[in-house]
């Protein structure tokens, strides 16, 4: 049996409940580590910081599993929705520390979105996501059809473009790291686009 | 000599010293402290001279300012100063001091320091990304060292510059801003007897992560106007380039004095927090001038200070 079957057959034993189970264990580590003083003498950003760059490597995994299964045959497509929905939680977590530890007030937090690019950015992101992590059950699945369930998780390509430029945007200075995560993130964007056709790709008709 | 700030302010609700120094001396036992790039408990203090300022602070710890610092030179996040910044030679030292004085030259370090008074003063340090500390810095006032290289009558500004040292500052290597880094000074800002040049805390010798051996404490300024590590001091006519501004003049002015009423184009300067504070540390309104305007508002009567932030 071939490497690619057995890594297949691996994959095929894990129950998506085993990431939804695991996907808990970070961000309990971070904040264990902050109050006890690992994260440095300020937490909060540290906090705040570890999520935004979890969520991102979560999105880029989620990304990355069609690609992967292209190149290499290794296929994560039943792992894929669980990715997303982890994605969304680590985003969650992360707007979550930002609101209640970082801003703290309300009129500071509704002026951060409106004034400030880099958050309006981000919250863009976020709301994207919304009907993503709603409807990546089943039933949403049944009811909206492949076709148009597919044609609204095309989301996903906006949410993780935003997120990068999100990231690159609040650095101070020109720092490499954000550009290697817009860099990762626009070559799998790359992989996507159906160079022969792509005019179909968006204007597909629903049936 | 400069004009000495007087005031009636007190030392007593200071930390006092063995409090922080036992707590170095545990460290020191764990092997934390073995790194060399800071004195140990049992090197001599500096022995500075006690002064009033700072009274009603409450100090941050040694760990806390020594562990989290602004210093790209060693790489961006704010552990890589500590982690790196031993690799910095800082003895000798000297600073190259010219333009518009009397009696330009290289000057070491030694030198410098053997006709002044060392002072601790406990300053406020706001950081320009929001958060904020207490110090107890050690140092004397700049305008001691101008006085005695003699200001000519034509200059106006103060150009800073640190050292640029690829093979021990690693966080060079990569452009974050144009290196080597640039800082400015009105002559009267400059002069204010404030404005100090540290060389150490916590009256041991400056850690290099805070900028050693020399660096400049602008109190009522964000804190990349204090810039650190300096090897450059020019006497100029004209306002000299400063690095974050050149980086993104919008976002970092030349003057850069802290004030709630301008937000940085990206965040709010409304608030501030005190690093050390742990998860759930309360914001706190920020002060203008970082709470020195009675000291220093004077200077900027009649400018518009968001036009010239």
């Amino acid at each position: 049996m071939s490497v690619v079957k057995r890594v297949n057959r691996a994959i095929g034993l894990v129950p998506p409940l085993a990431i939804y189970v695991l996907a808990v264990l970070p961000p309990v580590w971070f904040l264990w580590q902050a109050q006890t003083g690992r994260l440095g003498v300020e937490p909060i950003k540290a906090l705040e910081h570890e999520l935004g760059e979890l969520a991102l490597q979560v999105l880029i995994a989620t990304l990355a599993v069609r690609p992967v299964n292209k190149w290499t045959g290794i296929n994560f497509l039943k792992l894929r929705r669980a990715f997303g929905v982890v994605t969304f939680f680590y985003v969650f977590l992360h707007l979550l520390v930002w609101l209640v530890l970082d801003v703290q007030f309300l009129d500071q937090i509704w002026a951060d979105i409106v004034k400030r690019p880099y958050i309006t950015v981000g919250m863009g992101a976020f709301a994207l996501m919304i009907p993503l992590a709603l409807t990546s059950n089943n039933l949403s699945l049944r009811k909206l059809g492949p076709v148009r369930w597919r044609r609204l998780h095309r989301l996903m390509y906006p949410v993780v473009l935003l997120g990068a430029i999100h990231f690159v945007m609040l650095s101070k200075g020109f720092q490499l790291e954000p550009y290697v995560y817009l860099g990762v993130i626009l070559a799998l964007l790359a992989t996507r686009i159906r160079w022969a056709g792509w005019r179909a790709v968006w204007a597909r008709p629903a049936s | 000599m400069a004009g000495r700030y007087k005031s009636d302010l007190n030392w007593s609700d200071v930390t006092p010293k063995d409090v922080w120094l036992n707590r170095r001396k545990l460290m020191a036992g764990a092997g934390a402290m073995a790194l060399g790039s800071i004195a140990g408990p049992a090197a001599a203090g500096l022995n500075a001279r006690k002064t009033a300022y700072g009274e009603g602070l409450e100090l941050n710890t040694w760990d806390e300012i020594t562990s989290y610092n602004n210093f790209y030179e060693f790489g961006t996040d704010k552990g890589d100063p500590e982690r790196y910044a031993g690799e910095l030679t800082t003895d000798p030292w000297n600073i190259e001091i010219g333009g518009l004085v009397d009696r330009p030259g290289s000057y070491g370090l030694e030198d410098i320091l053997k006709d002044v008074t060392l002072e601790e003063r406990i300053y406020r340090l706001r950081c320009v990304e929001r958060w904020a500390m207490v110090v107890p810095w050690v140092g004397f006032e700049l305008a001691d060292l101008l006085d005695r290289v003699g200001v000519q009558p034509s200059a106006k500004y103060v150009a800073f510059e640190t050292a640029l040292r690829p093979e021990e500052m690693r966080g060079v290597r990569f452009p974050v801003i144009e290196w080597p880094y640039k800082e400015g000074l009105r002559l009267d800002e400059a002069m204010h007897p404030l404005t100090i040049l540290a060389t150490g805390l916590y009256d041991e010798p400056m850690p290099n992560q805070n900028g050693a051996p020399i660096r400049v404490v602008v109190p009522w300024k964000y804190g990349y106007k204090s810039i650190k590590s300096i090897v450059k001091i020019t006497l100029v006519e004209e306002q000299p380039p400063t690095a974050w501004n050149e980086y993104s003049a919008h976002e970092y002015g030349f003057y850069s004095n802290v004030n709630p009423e301008r937000d940085h184009p990206r965040w709010s300067q409304k608030y501030e927090r005190r690093v050390g504070g742990g998860l759930f540390a309360r914001q706190t309104p920020t002060a203008k001038f970082n709470g020195y305007g009675d000291e220093v508002a004077h200077l900027y009567a009649g400018m518009d200070l968001i036009v010239n932030h």
